[in-house]
């Protein structure tokens, strides 16, 4: 058998589940969102779904709320990631107990962690109980709202909570690969503590760190669980907004479902391009 | 480098680290104490009256907990299972030869561990409706492959990439079928491998909240659907109980796995979708 033959048979099997039920979903979705399903009689595709989703004001809220919540919580989320990466790295009492929590975390499902924070954060949470023992509040109600809130608050502590660790976990192992040596290098130069960081470690882990937050951007771009937890009814994130569409008792707002869907899934496309060409780079460092 | 650093940079790592700890463990803690607690309303700190209801209601035949786990591990095993077979072979396609076409191969195969599944369930959905696949068991594990094939196609590439063919062909030249050369060659060599993957994949499936709820249409009731509505229902000592047992296998894996478990290893990549 030639390599060329093994190569197509090794590979089918994946290829057709992928081409299938990934490629093919998406194919559907984008048909469906331009009102066009030939075996149910829908020949004449046209642009309704889009032109409603665009002439509704809910949709852009939405948006803009699904990208604060994307940006913001990948930026916290890399900050402190890489904040906790230069802390493990060095010997200490405690590592171990971290190191073993950062595990843990990244094996403990967002809904479980969504939850947590729910009875942790909510007006009749632990927090909220901890001020009324200390009597900064009389009623749950005097509480800030940090579920359910418009600025989404709940949700993207969450996401920290779960993103650090992941983030967390890959930059330090590209810490350990780095080593310390350009860094003792640049000291011994005269450089300072910020700026051996600044222009000699960060430029390092710079193509690790970027792709582990595209996988974080898009993750929480399109997760629709914790938003669904954790947000307000309205707006509600992009995800959320689709999956209601989709189950409205008005058939008739399939295809704008459908429509948001696509949409979610060209701005992940994006994300995934961007992955590659970071990955790229770092592989040809 | 370290005995340089003065009292101020020592006690300010001991307590980010302290804070770092507490952070870490902190929304477990009252998902823990719910699942002992009765009637545990504002300003109570800790619940008045302890019990084991949560437990023994999550836990008796009649509830249905005990049954969606069932269903839940049933899911995952065979979503594993089919991944496994799909994806060792592409793995190794992948990490042992170089082909015109692997860059797009390669980004077919990524595409799905980056785009959420949200945005392909809805396609998906209204197919499986005519293949009467639409709220089935079966429907529900076929969906699982998308996030899972990839992550076990990456691991296993990985892995073959530091495999050695030349044992193979050794074995081949003393007259050993393609079969036997597998089974008693490949499979050993790479069996550590599958075992780190597969149990991955197993976590991948096990976390799956939309791709179930649509496919199933709420009739394939798995673990973190039911989470869900107790948690949303107000329930919440019995979500907290339901919480304690779904995170239990990621628990269990992550004891067998920890050392395989540093960044550099391609297994973490999938955690991102956990």
């Amino acid at each position: 058998m030639s390599d060329r033959t093994k190569i197509i048979l090794l590979l089918l099997p994946a290829l057709s589940v992928i081409g299938l039920l990934f490629f093919g979903g998406l194919a559907i979705g984008l048909m469906r969102s331009f009102n066009y399903m030939p075996v149910i009689g829908l020949t004449e595709p046209n642009l309704a779904a889009y032109v409603a989703i665009f002439s509704d004001r809910e949709f852009y809220l939405s948006f803009a709320l699904t990208f604060h919540i994307a940006f913001t919580s990948t930026v916290i989320s890399c900050v402190l990631a890489v904040g906790a990466a230069l802390l493990l790295r060095r010997a200490f009492i405690g590592r171990v107990i971290i190191n073993f929590l950062f595990q843990l975390n990244l094996t403990v499902p967002h809904l479980v962690g969504a939850i947590g924070i729910l009875y942790l954060f909510s007006q009749s949470g632990s927090f909220a109980r901890l001020a009324a023992e200390w009597e900064l509040i009389a009623r749950p109600a005097e509480f800030p709202a940090l579920v359910y809130d418009p600025y989404a608050i709940g949700i993207i502590l969450q996401y920290v909570w779960k993103e650090v660790p992941f983030i967390g976990v890959i930059i330090l192992a590209n810490m350990q690969t780095i080593g310390e040596d350009y860094e003792s290098v640049a000291r011994s130069l005269g450089a300072s503590k910020w700026q051996s960081f600044r222009h000699v470690l960060l430029p390092l882990i710079a193509p690790g760190l970027s792709s582990a937050s595209v996988i974080v951007f898009a993750f929480t771009f399109g997760a629709y669980e914790i938003p669904a937890l954790l947000g307000a009814n309205y707006p509600a994130a992009l995800p959320v907004l689709a999956y209601r569409s989709y189950t409205d008792v008005d058939l008739a707002s399939r295809p704008e479902a459908m429509a948001i869907a696509i949409l979610i899934a060209l701005l992940s496309a994006a994300m995934l391009c961007a992955y590659i060409r970071l990955s790229r780079r770092g592989m040809g460092r | 480098m370290s005995g340089a650093d003065g009292v101020f940079t020592r006690s300010f790592r001991v307590i980010t680290a302290l804070v770092l700890i507490v952070w870490l463990v902190l929304p477990l803690i009252p998902l823990g104490i719910w699942s002992f607690a009765k009637g545990w309303f504002f300003p109570d700190l800790l619940p008045r009256v302890w019990t084991l209801d949560a437990w023994e209601y999550a836990l008796s035949d009649t509830a249905g907990v005990m049954d969606s786990l069932g269903l839940t591990i049933y899911i995952s095993v065979c979503a594993t299972a089919l991944s496994i077979l799909v994806g060792v072979p592409a793995g190794r396609a992948l990490g042992m030869y170089r082909f015109r076409g692997k860059a797009a191969v390669e980004l077919a195969i990524l595409a799905p561990t980056i785009v959420p599944g949200i945005a392909v369930a809805l396609g998906i959905h209204s197919v499986f409706i005519w293949l009467g696949l639409a709220n089935t068991v079966n429907g529900v594990i076929l969906v699982h492959l998308i996030p899972t094939i990839p992550y076990m196609t990456l691991v296993m590439a990985g892995v073959f990439a530091n495999h050695d063919p030349a044992f193979e062909q050794q074995a081949r030249s003393l007259g050993a079928t393609p079969l036997k050369t597998f089974w008693y060659v490949t499979l050993p060599a790479i069996l550590p491998g599958i075992v780190v993957g597969g149990l991955f994949a197993f976590l991948v499936s096990w976390s799956q909240y939309i791709l179930t709820l649509l496919i199933g249409g709420g009739r394939v009731v798995t673990l973190p659907l039911l989470l869900f509505n107790f948690a949303t229902s107000g329930r919440n000592d019995i979500a907290g109980a339901i919480g304690m047992i779904y995170i239990l296998p990621g628990v269990i894996i992550l004891c067998l796995t920890a050392r395989h478990l540093s960044g550099r290893s391609s297994a973490v990549g999938g955690y991102g979708r956990l």
